[in-house]
């Protein structure tokens, strides 16, 4: 498995990819996803492992480093570290700031090596089951995809449809790739080929922030001093390691699911270790279990997430979107094919995520002290920076100045729609998948001679469709069962 | 205490088109339509030539599906009102004016030069007045990340006054 890695070549992608990730997921507000599709046009100058090296490594450490802030400033680097911050600062506030990072780090690590190993088994596994799909089971796949995305999703159920179904619309614009019939172009050239993924992308979750930074330019952020990391004791493995499993594999089944990924995962696993807990009063106090339970589940859910997004192409969460468009870019497409005609280079993959797992741990614990001090670099010196980053990114993949234009639309437009509660993923894993879900449509209704009811005679699309519905009636049940 | 009812009850007697709930109902509503009816002037393709069904069908479903869950959301929101957001500070509308500066900057002027803009722009409105610091994110790191895409990926950045100096 490790094999392809034994290159100097690509262990410095992944000691850069690891180190990038770590910086982005602690400065709060950045992430794996906007690093990710940031770095994008930089990896056309690397052959295609390394450059999907470099992107899952900066999802793993970026995963992990969000840990960092949340335990120390009380402010999660990454969505997926909202649940850690419960735990982890109140930890830090009495003194063990070192013990609540030696555990996110440790938890982090099993959670993210538990999920490689699924996805080396899980993985290959879904890509057989795949070659039985044909156009109307890949559209009934991807409807359960966004309806699972609305239904587990972060916020309301019904926006996150809007935001899924406003992602597919987007893909329509440009020239219908069956007919080449011009749709929503409104005579502008640029626009015949479509919007592209990475100015939407860096614009929802860059740019939106950036304006979201400025509206929280009076925010200060009171940091707790951290000597060393510590390994957690004896006592603390004892407490949390069934916690532990326990969150690894719920983050590798939410992340195998098509939903938020690590952010949902870590909400869940953090809850499940409450109600498993013997002492369930302390968690918001300061609970050890707490900060394993959340940290090993968003870690775990990086793996879950390649998993469809290498059997199936389609994204378990919003960088794995980007991952699946830096393979696209690289010529690699996945899906059951890849498994059977390049074992060679997922091997690369699901090794490189391993040795991102170990990388992190290692930076994690001796360097977590240097990378809290990143969070000191003033709003008003980084937000410029990355901007130029953002406008000179987007703009070298097409060349385009329209792409930066859209990037600043989608920014503002970002911007609007988390500050109404509208979750932005949603729209990328749209955008992404619509062109998936209308072209299988459109085929399956040649297929069946435009009659829409011979779906149904498909058992697997059928099982799809029922799942789907029990996805949306989920969240109506839910707020029921609370409500009762 | 009397200051936080006063203002609850002020919001509650708020016409309904100032409210937020409305507000986002009425554009996703308002553009949604606007779209949907540039979707009829999409070409038809012949009966010969159609796999499945017309280009501008699968939109237009789209589109309705988008208006009748805005709907939906709406109607949910007589029950539980959202949550009053706070005023945006004008830091946030600089910020959005620098935007605006960017794109006219770029199309007229320079490429280069927006950005540059742009950085001092909004450095200075966040509150960093120290000129070392405006000229650091404003030129001295502009010019790397400049170089730095011109020469790993061979980018040529479009023409412009300070650009072309470079180019020639």
């Amino acid at each position: 498995m490790m094999a392809p890695l034994f290159s100097s070549k690509l262990l410095i992608v992944l000691l850069f990819g690891t180190l990038f990730g770590l910086i982005l997921g602690v400065l709060p507000g950045l992430g794996p996803t906007t690093g990710g599709a940031l770095i994008l046009p930089f990896t056309m100058t690397l052959d295609p492992l390394s450059a999907i090296v470099l992107l899952t490594s900066i999802y793993c450490a970026g995963t992990y480093g969000g840990a960092i802030t949340a335990v120390l400033i009380n402010t999660p680097g990454t969505p997926a570290a909202a649940a850690t911050c419960l735990d982890g600062y109140p930890l830090a506030q009495k003194g063990e700031a070192g013990r609540a990072l030696g555990m996110a780090t440790v938890s982090s690590t099993v959670g993210g090596i538990f999920s490689v190993i699924v996805l080396v088994f899980f993985a290959p596994v879904l890509a057989k089951l795949a070659y039985e799909f044909g156009q109307p089971e890949y559209f009934a796949l991807a409807i359960f995809g966004l309806t699972m995305l609305a239904s587990i999703g972060e916020g309301s159920p019904i926006k996150n449809l809007i935001a899924g179904a406003f992602g597919i619309l987007i893909s329509t614009i440009g020239k219908d790739f069956m007919t080449s019939i011009d749709r929503f172009t409104y005579g502008i050239n640029e626009l015949s080929v479509g919007i592209g993924f990475i100015p939407v992308v860096v614009g929802l979750f860059a740019i939106s922030e950036m304006l979201t930074q400025s509206t929280l330019l009076d925010q200060v952020f009171k940091r707790v001093a951290l000597k060393a990391v510590k390994l957690p004791s004896i006592y603390d493995y004892k407490k949390t390691w069934k916690t532990i499993l326990r969150s690894s594999g719920i983050g590798s089944f939410i992340g195998v699911l098509p939903a938020e990924g690590g952010t949902v995962a870590s909400l869940i696993g953090y809850s499940e270790a409450k109600r498993f807990s013997k002492e369930p009063e302390e968690f918001g106090k300061g609970s050890i279990e707490g900060i394993a339970g959340a940290e090993a589940a968003n870690n775990a859910a990086t793996g879950g997430a390649m998993v469809p997004t290498l059997a199936l192409g389609i994204p378990g969460s919003a960088t794995t979107a980007v991952i699946l468009t830096g393979l696209i870019i690289h010529g690699v497409r996945p899906g059951p094919d890849l498994f059977r005609e390049q074992p060679d280079f997922l091997y690369g993959i699901f090794g490189a995520m391993l040795i991102a797992n170990v990388l992190f741990f290692i930076f994690g614990f001796f360097g977590a002290k240097l990378f809290a001090r990143i969070t000191l670099v003033p709003n008003k010196i980084l937000w410029p920076m990355i901007f130029a980053v953002s406008v000179c990114g987007t703009y070298s993949l097409s060349q385009s100045i329209i792409d930066v234009w859209i990037m600043l639309f989608f920014g503002v437009l970002g911007f609007f729609m988390r500050r109404f509660r509208f979750s932005v993923v949603p729209v990328i894993i749209g955008l992404i998948l619509g062109e998936l879900v209308e072209g299988t449509l459109r085929q399956s209704l040649v297929i069946f001679d435009g009659n829409w009811l011979m779906f149904l005679t498909r058992p697997i699309a059928l099982t799809f469709f029922i799942l789907s519905l029990i996805a949306l009636a989920f969240p109506l049940l839910r707020s029921k069962k609370q409500k009762n | 205490m009397n200051n936080v009812q006063n203002k609850k009850r002020a919001n509650k007697s708020l016409p309904f088109f100032f409210k937020d709930e409305f507000k986002v109902f009425f554009v996703i509503i308002f553009f949604s339509t606007i779209l949907l009816i540039s979707t009829f002037t999409f070409d038809k393709v012949p009966p010969i030539l159609n796999r499945g069904i017309q280009p501008a069908t699968f939109p237009k479903g789209l589109l309705i599906l988008i208006m009748f869950l805005t709907t939906i959301v709406y109607y949910i929101s007589f029950k539980n009102p959202w949550k009053k957001e706070k005023k945006l500070p004008k830091p946030f509308f600089l910020t959005i004016l620098s935007f605006i500066l960017f794109v006219i900057i770029s199309k007229i002027l320079d490429f280069f030069l927006a950005i540059s803009v742009l950085s001092i722009f909004v450095s200075y409105n966040w509150g960093e007045k120290r000129v070392f610091y405006l000229l650091l994110v404003g030129i001295i790191f502009p010019l790397i990340v400049f170089i730095f895409f011109e020469m790993i990926l061979g980018l040529r950045f479009p023409p412009g006054i300070i650009t072309n100096l470079y180019y020639y």
